[in-house]
């Protein structure tokens, strides 16, 4: 008997009443609270801004995850630094106009984060990678407790800011659309995930390294075989995730007034995202991080801000019982096993 | 002829109980005016010793989870949350809400919530247990993640049941007939009776058929169950026994501290149990009180010392130092301190057995 392919659609109708049945009740509740079409439009747009750095975020998890099977906490204090290392350069007194200053201090913030997240990569995780995978995140939370303490030592526990890319000022660029705003910024944010998807297909499917990357996180063993080294390959992922959590750090720097401790909620975030895209495949999370943002946005927008992260923690817990393939990947095995 | 032996776990128990009371003794019999705290120059005081014995069993729990299980949980601290919410409110159902009046005003009211606050923890852990422990390794740390993040979202958000952010104050201290259990001199020895017994009766289990079951799943599920071990059951019933532990331990926390609020159940908290279960070991029952002491002790001891030193209070400087701890000891002793003691004594009598 051939049970399966009945079952499948048995599981889409339930899913889609699922989803139906919260829409309704976020409809439900955005009426009592007297929500308009343009407020879901806006908590729609904020929810993409959110999600884009979700997606960098689950990026570097994915890049790691994939590559070296751990889960590394630090991706969120990665996004710390980079912000935090681009402000400062930007307060620096150069003799450069503001524009190339900013531009001196994104790749400095980029640059710096990625050797941290390689030196990460050698100082701790290199002389403990045969250990189990208990104690290499109980390492990654060591370092991300040290790189978090660091960070308030050197920058305080006050927020900064970070100039708006556009008019290299605190007040930044609006587009009205109707009732509906939209910041400058979030074009930015927007083009930087594009910009990074592209540049990061070229790399994986176009360059010997790239390709040598993905041979890692496909077969470890085989690739060694095939002369790939995979403590180089093991680097190389925590350089890469770091600077693609350096770079949403930056891009979102001028949003949300950047703050030592900014790391934590974006990192769960970041790892709520690539567990609905399925930890392993890049389009799957960067569906991943916009799905959550939108959600997360609208159920906090219809009901109280204080849940957004009981939203995005539910969201967690239902996808790793019920799809821990992720929603987009298509297989029946979980991604552990495939 | 049946000869009475007094194993390494036994004489450890008598040894721990037997210290540790001496150390309770001092503080009450206060022999030359001294006090416990001049023991270590005021680094370790009673209260010290209370935490680490309220720990102790949360971490107990935990290695009985993790270590022979072989379960990771990151939300540990959502069930010591349970427990101690669990006490806060049902010990003050008559002062806050004037419920139950003449029954939760009794000596044996608080005590009977303790029972309660496991028992429905126990229920908790063993509904989110069946499906949660269907995953395994990274997916179950962070599922286990989100649960301890909720619990302690909702802890401040049901401010009608827990009193919010603020916290839930008040909360009587316990005591027997007309015998409070006060000061910290007196509930010092209520703590590390219930840690003692914890330990004597995880000891038990780590040796008895459930304990057998429980490492046989941690070395390969696959074959545990193929030869006949019910895994999801024991996976479920580890899980449950460490819920209890955590919810008890929150029940005396909550007595001890007479306050309850969400902020020392958090991620951090489950990752701070988390580390002290690794820190000293976790496939050893032992391990459980010494990482906590090791880790609760270094804490306060890079605080003072920060502060001697570099004359700041530096929180900052702290916590720098302990995670860079955390992660040579994760380097470097893996399999946490018990089994590198262990395998340096094993060396040192090999080198010795070698000469001779």
């Amino acid at each position: 008997m051939h049970r399966k392919p009945q079952r499948q659609p048995v599981r889409l109708i339930i899913a889609a009443l699922v989803v139906f049945g919260l829409a309704a009740l976020s409809l439900l509740l955005g009426s009592q609270k007297g929500l308009q079409p343009q407020h879901y439009i806006q908590l729609t747009i904020d929810g993409v801004r959110a999600g884009s750095i979700y997606a960098l975020m689950a990026l570097g998890f994915v890049v790691v995850y994939s590559v070296t099977g751990i889960i590394n906490f630090a991706q969120g204090e990665f996004v710390m630094l980079g912000a935090m290392i681009c402000l400062t350069v930007n307060d620096l007194d150069l003799p450069l106009p503001p524009a190339l200053k900013l531009i001196a201090a994104i790749l400095a913030g980029v640059l710096l984060t990625t050797l941290i997240g390689a030196g990460m990569e050698r100082l701790t995780i290199h002389p403990a990678r045969r250990s189990p995978p208990v104690t290499l995140i109980i390492i990654t939370i060591g370092v991300t407790i040290t790189l978090r303490a660091a960070a308030l030592l050197v920058w305080g526990a006050d927020p900064h800011v970070l100039p708006a890319f556009t008019t290299l000022a605190l007040e930044d660029k609006i587009f009205r659309f109707g009732g509906v705003i939209i910041q400058a910024q979030s074009l930015w944010i927007w083009g930087a995930l594009i910009a990074i998807l592209i540049l990061l297909y070229f790399f994986l499917e176009r360059t010997l390294l790239g390709k040598a990357l993905r041979a890692c996180a496909v077969n470890r063993r085989a690739a060694q075989l095939v002369g790939i080294n995979p403590d180089r390959m093991a680097l190389l992922s925590f350089a890469l995730a770091a600077a693609l959590g350096a770079i949403g750090g930056i891009v979102l720097g001028p949003v949300t007034r950047p703050i030592y401790d900014m790391g934590v909620m974006l990192g769960l975030r970041g790892f709520v995202s690539a567990i609905i895209g399925g930890l392993l495949s890049v389009p799957g999370v960067v569906v991943g991080g916009l799905l959550l943002g939108v959600v997360e946005n609208i159920a906090a927008g219809v009901t109280d801000p204080a849940y957004k992260s009981v939203v995005s923690f539910i969201i967690l817990i239902a996808i790793l019982l019920f799809r821990p393939q992720g929603i987009i990947g298509g297989g029946e095995k979980p991604a552990e096993e495939a | 002829m049946k000869k009475l032996r007094i194993g390494p776990n036994l004489a450890g128990v008598i040894i721990l109980a037997v210290v540790l009371a001496l150390f309770g003794a001092i503080d009450i019999i206060r022999p030359f005016g001294l006090r416990f705290s001049d023991l270590s120059g005021r680094v370790v005081t009673i209260d010290t010793m209370i935490r680490i014995g309220i720990l102790t069993i949360v971490v107990v729990g935990l290695n009985l989870l993790m270590g022979y299980a072989g379960q990771v949980s990151l939300g540990q601290a959502g069930f010591y949350a349970l427990g101690a919410y669990a006490s806060g409110i049902l010990a003050t159902l008559a002062s806050r809400h004037g419920m139950l009046v003449g029954v939760a005003d009794t000596w044996w009211w608080p005590w009977l919530a303790i029972l309660i606050g496991m028992i429905l923890t126990g229920l908790f852990a063993f509904l989110v247990g069946k499906p949660i422990l269907r995953l395994k390794g990274n997916y179950l740390a962070m599922a286990t993640l989100g649960l301890g993040f909720i619990i302690s979202i909702l802890s401040g958000q049901l401010s009608t049941l827990t009193g919010g952010y603020d916290g839930l104050t008040g909360i009587p201290r316990l005591r027997i007939g007309e015998f409070a259990l006060w000061p910290a001199q007196r509930y010092y020895f209520l703590v590390w009776g219930a840690a003692i017994a914890v330990i004597v009766v995880a000891l038990n289990i780590v040796h008895s058929r459930i304990g057998r079951a429980l490492r046989a799943i941690h070395t390969n599920e696959t074959a545990a169950n193929t030869s006949g071990v019910d895994t999801e059951h024991y996976k479920v019933l580890a899980l449950v026994i460490s819920a209890m532990l955590a919810s008890l331990a929150g029940s005396l926390y909550a007595h001890f501290q007479s306050a309850v609020s969400p902020s020392p159940f958090g991620f951090k908290a489950s990752v701070e149990l988390v580390t002290m279960a690794a820190v000293g070991g976790l496939s050893s029952i032992w391990g459980a009180p010494l990482g906590v002491a090791v880790m609760f002790i270094l804490s306060n001891l890079l605080q003072s010392q920060i502060e001697a030193v570099f004359h700041i209070r530096g929180g900052e400087y702290e916590l720098i130092i302990y995670g860079l701890v955390l992660v040579l000891i994760m380097i470097f002793m893996p399999q946490g301190a018990i089994s590198s003691l262990g395998a340096w004594r094993r060396n040192a009598r090999r080198e010795k057995e070698g000469a001779a």
